[in-house]
């Protein structure tokens, strides 16, 4: 199988690999990379566990291959908590009980990251569009969008203080 | 400075003891993507298995040639039915007395059954060679319908079967029949329906669905070859059971298995079961000395892990004109698939199907299960329900319904004309449980004010009589009882294990603790709430409590979670260690404070004297103590295990109202509200518990209005992919209004009774009511499950509604 370098920035560090060609960028991160954040829940775009960002882009690593993010930035699970500080989406859904099983974690919180990237400051029905394209068993939503608006909150409080 | 004396209520706080919204402790490693899911798990030299599976439902395999998939670079092994027969494991024994293929012997039962697998270097290497293996198949005739399958001149599908007229579960009188079971008294429902003044019936069918938590099935198996043991992380909603069965099947001493279940992506139901691909990832690793890895795709996963309901089932009721019911009568075909894999307590081929009589009382009843064989894959599992649970509610909620159609009654009238009434409890059912505890009444009143239920009427009265009124407006009631916490191991087990649950705590000498349970969380928190009933017990804070489950070298056997059994059983366990340990601190404290036992008051965290505040020891005194000078003759240490086998499930029940608005001209149904109270006893941690019905609520809602697994007339499975079946997402799923009474259960030590599945449960038929309800006016009583838009667009059609 042909073998390419892919040199990209994975939660802000400079990497270069030599991947298969056809490797999956999910698999790539998880056994490549040791980064298991990212999950894999259906293999068709579907479900969201995969969720990661690319260039500012919400974007499903299971239909994704590697070597498309030769000279990308890429953002994983693994990259929101930033010194030790975890973002204000990890602290939200933690406050907020927007999480059981964990599986989907991962993904919801990178498209809820990129959502607010996109809108600060959302109504309920554009935090649910916005959420469509990840799955979740366990919660029925309902905590996940309250997490995503405290999110937002806590977002421009701290925007503020530091303008 | 002396700190300040804390209050009674500010050391309550502190403890975050039952009561307490204590936000989650798992959650700080699923918010980090720190989880440890069992894809995640990579051990060196690992090798990965996939599995060839056959494209056709019912056939005779002709031939299989390896060679290709051998030569391929990386590939290890392919292993099929004729290698794993020196081993005696090309079938295995299932939890319902029955036997399954571990990979087809001969003949394929059902569409992707397990065919031959394959062990490679990688995942990519393994799937070039699943596309490899060449498989020859003679294709034989299909069965689908299992009343088609009971016909005498069906196929015979289990021709390893041949001449047994015996089953698990009693006789079996035709070669598609697995058992027929019944509960009850047939002669008294009979008699009491033929003097009956109305009796009324419905068939209905409960769809095939599936339970699809979001991490598929899968394992790591690694043998060491020279120490002969055998360590499996695998996704198991009961790891101890799974350790019984390896060691039986795999002759390696139970002592040298050690399961793993790691963090579980969702349950349901789905990873109760022991699958072909766990047993081939074993052995692969015994016969290679290799760690190996097979994880499921969601194609896999849908096709072939277990499914649940695909009841066909024929209800009757009998009443006096005005509505009080004197029977109840239920036949029902159960398609079992292939292979009888339900996961049942041993005793109970249809579950807990005989909860059926539901929150009423109804004195005379009979029930009969028949399951039957058909070319689908096996399962039968409780999805999100206690066993047969789900199917049962529905029955008895839709006649209810049916029979207040024909009475022209009121459907809340009726329920409580009939409800179980508080003085009766301990009720005995007609057929035989003997329901704990409720307050239905009360329950219905509260959830009847909240909606103001008559302005609901009343606005549905006026827009049924606008013609031009868009849409259909339907409400929907449930009062539904639950059987959960299996259970008293006198009736309960599996496998010949009794259904008990486990728990063993250890205080350590600076006070802090950890408790190992037999059960293990898939989502439900237990490491945040089992902290918290000992936190209360015990006066320790749940700040300090470690809660550790899922491997079976450490923590105690237990049964594990499904059938909301963790609270009930386990959560009992819990309470009866920490008593054991208290009684032996008060021992300590007594010495220690120089008093009697008797002298002494237990106060949230702490023994102090009669009479003297001064003058008292907390538990992390005594802890310390225990490790240090404990009186004479008491030996040294503070911890205790403790096996609980419950004296009767519990009951949780609720009340669940829905309303819907059916868009006349497309069908689309909108949940304009849904409120859900939920009656679990005592509360152990209110957040947990809106979380666990917001996701219950959620999946009935997918169950009811979008779920199922078609099949065609060649056993097709028409939509194995999150493509097809239907998981609501944010924008679909309605938002939830949740509600509570209290009602302990008065024989679990802490009056807790389950909560997780109730919502699954009660609110599937909660909205079909509603759907019905919409077109009650037009003479409909009965529609089948999934009201997808197109089905009930289909209905606005055929009963004539303009726009």
């Amino acid at each position: 199988m042909a073998k390419q370098i892919v040199k990209m920035n994975l939660n802000g560090q400079e990497i270069e690999q030599l991947v298969d060609s056809r490797t999956l960028l999910v698999h790539f991160l998880r056994e490549q990379m040791n980064l298991t954040g990212a999950h894999i829940g259906c293999e068709t775009s579907q479900c969201g566990v995969c969720t990661v960002d690319i260039d500012g882009e919400s974007v499903k690593a299971c239909t994704h291959l590697a070597v498309q993010c030769d000279g990308c930035e890429v953002k994983t699970v693994e990259g929101l908590a930033e010194g030790g500080v975890l973002h204000a989406v990890q602290e939200a859904f933690y406050e907020e009980h927007g999480l059981q099983c964990g599986y989907c974690t991962p993904g919801m919180l990178m498209t809820s990251y990129r959502l607010l990237q996109d809108n600060p400051n959302p109504t309920e029905d554009e935090i649910r569009i916005g959420l469509s394209g990840n799955l979740c068993r366990c919660t029925g939503y309902q905590n996940i969008v309250k997490a995503v608006k405290s999110a937002a909150v806590k977002l421009q409080q701290k925007e503020s203080a530091t303008a | 400075m002396n700190a300040p004396v804390k209050t009674l209520e500010e050391r309550k706080t502190e403890l975050q003891g039952m009561g307490d919204s204590r936000l989650r402790k798992e959650d700080a490693r699923f918010i980090q993507g720190k989880g440890q899911y069992c894809d995640d798990i990579k051990l060196p030299g690992m090798l990965h298995m996939d599995i060839v599976r056959s494209p056709v439902a019912h056939g005779r395999i002709k031939k299989i040639n390896k060679e290709p998939a051998m030569a391929i670079p990386g590939v290890h092994a392919v292993l099929t039915a004729d290698d794993l027969k020196p081993l005696n494991l090309h079938w295995m024994p299932t939890l319902a007395g029955d036997v399954a293929a571990v990979l087809a012997d001969e003949k394929v039962h059902f569409q992707m059954q397990e065919v031959a697998i394959v062990i490679a270097d990688d995942r990519y290497i393994a799937a070039d060679a699943v596309e490899a293996v060449e498989v020859e198949y003679e294709e034989l005739p299909v069965v689908i319908d299992p009343y088609k399958a009971l016909e005498p001149d069906a196929p015979v599908l289990r021709e390893d079967l041949a001449g047994k007229t015996e089953g698990a579960h009693g006789p079996r009188d035709h070669h598609n029949h697995i058992f027929t079971w019944e509960a009850g008294d047939k002669s008294a429902a009979d008699d009491a329906f033929a003097k009956a003044p109305v009796t009324v019936s419905q068939h209905m069918h409960y769809p095939r669905v599936h339970p699809c938590p979001l991490e598929t099935c899968g394992c790591v198996a690694s043998f060491d070859p020279v120490k002969g043991e055998l360590t499996t992380w695998m996704t198991s909603q009961a790891p101890h059971v799974v350790r019984t069965v390896v060691s039986m099947l795999s002759g390696v001493p139970e002592s040298k298995v050690r399961i793993i279940s790691p963090d579980i992506g969702g349950g349901f139901g789905n990873k109760v079961g022991v699958y072909p691909g766990y047993v081939c990832a074993i052995v692969s690793s015994i016969v290679l000395g290799r760690p190996v890895k097979w994880s499921e795709d969601r194609i896999e996963n849908i096709s072939t892990t277990a499914f649940a309901r695909d009841y066909h089932m024929d209800g009757h009721l009998a009443a006096t004109e005005d509505g009080k019911i004197l029977g109840l009568k239920v036949d029902v075909v159960a398609d079992h698939g292939a292979f009888d894999a339900c996961a049942d307590p041993t005793k109970f081929p249809a579950g807990l199907f005989h909860i059926c009589s539901g929150s009423y009382d109804i004195p005379t009843a009979h029930c009969s299960v028949k399951g039957v064989y058909t070319n689908k894959a096996p399962g039968g599992v409780a999805y999100r329900c206690s066993f047969r649970v789900t199917e049962a509610v529905y029955l008895i909620e839709r006649m209810v319904d049916v029979l207040a159609q024909k009475l022209n009654m009121d459907k809340a009238e009726i329920r409580k004309k009939n409800f179980i009434r508080k003085e009766q409890f301990p009720y005995t059912s007609a057929f035989g449980f003997e329901y704990d505890s409720g307050d239905y009444h009360t329950a219905l009143e509260k959830v009847l004010d909240a909606v103001d239920y008559k302005a609901l009427r009343a606005e549905q009265e006026q827009k049924r009589n606008d013609p031009n009124c868009p849409t259909l407006m339907g409400i929907g009631l449930v009062t539904f009882t639950e059987v959960v916490g299996a259970g008293p191991s006198k009736i309960c087990d599996i496998l010949g294990v009794g259904m008990f649950d486990s728990c063993e705590i250890r205080i350590h000498p600076t006070g802090s603790a950890i408790a190992r349970m037999g059960t293990i969380t898939q989502g439900q928190g237990h490491q945040t709430t089992y902290a918290q009933i000992i936190a209360s017990e015990l006066g320790i804070p749940s700040e300090v409590i470690q809660v550790e489950e899922g491997d079976t070298s450490t923590a105690p056997y237990g049964l594990g979670t499904y059938g909301s059994r963790s609270t009930p059983v386990a959560g009992a366990a819990i309470a009866m260690a920490a008593r054991k340990i208290h009684a032996k601190a008060k021992k300590i404290a007594a010495h220690l404070l120089e008093v009697a036992e008797a002298d002494l008051d237990w106060e949230i965290d702490r023994f102090k004297v009669r009479g003297n505040e001064e003058q008292f020891k907390t538990m992390a005194d005594i802890a310390w103590a225990a490790y240090n000078q404990p009186p004479e003759g008491l030996e040294p240490g503070l911890e205790a295990v403790h096996y609980y086998d419950p004296p009767n499930f519990t009951y949780p029940f609720g009340i669940y109202l829905c309303v819907v608005d059916i868009d006349k001209g497309t069908g689309e149904s909108s949940i304009r509200r849904f409120y859900a109270l939920d009656d679990c006893g005592t509360r152990i941690n209110p957040m947990i518990i809106d979380g666990q019905i917001h996701g219950g609520l959620t999946e009935g809602f997918a169950v009811a209005m979008g779920q199922q697994m078609p099949f065609d007339e060649q056993g097709n499975l028409m939509g194995n992919t999150l493509m097809d079946y239907f998981l609501p997402t944010a924008v679909e799923t309605p938002t939830w209004e949740t509600d509570y009474t209290v009602t302990p259960s008065p024989h679990h030590p802490i009056g807790a009774k389950g909560v997780a599945e109730s919502p699954h449960v009660g609110s599937i038929p909660t909205f079909n009511s509603a759907v019905v309800d919409a077109f009650a006016h037009l003479g409909v009583t009965h529609m089948d499950m999934p009201h997808t838009s197109y089905r009930v667009w289909k209905k606005l059609k055929e009963e004539g509604v303009q726009l």
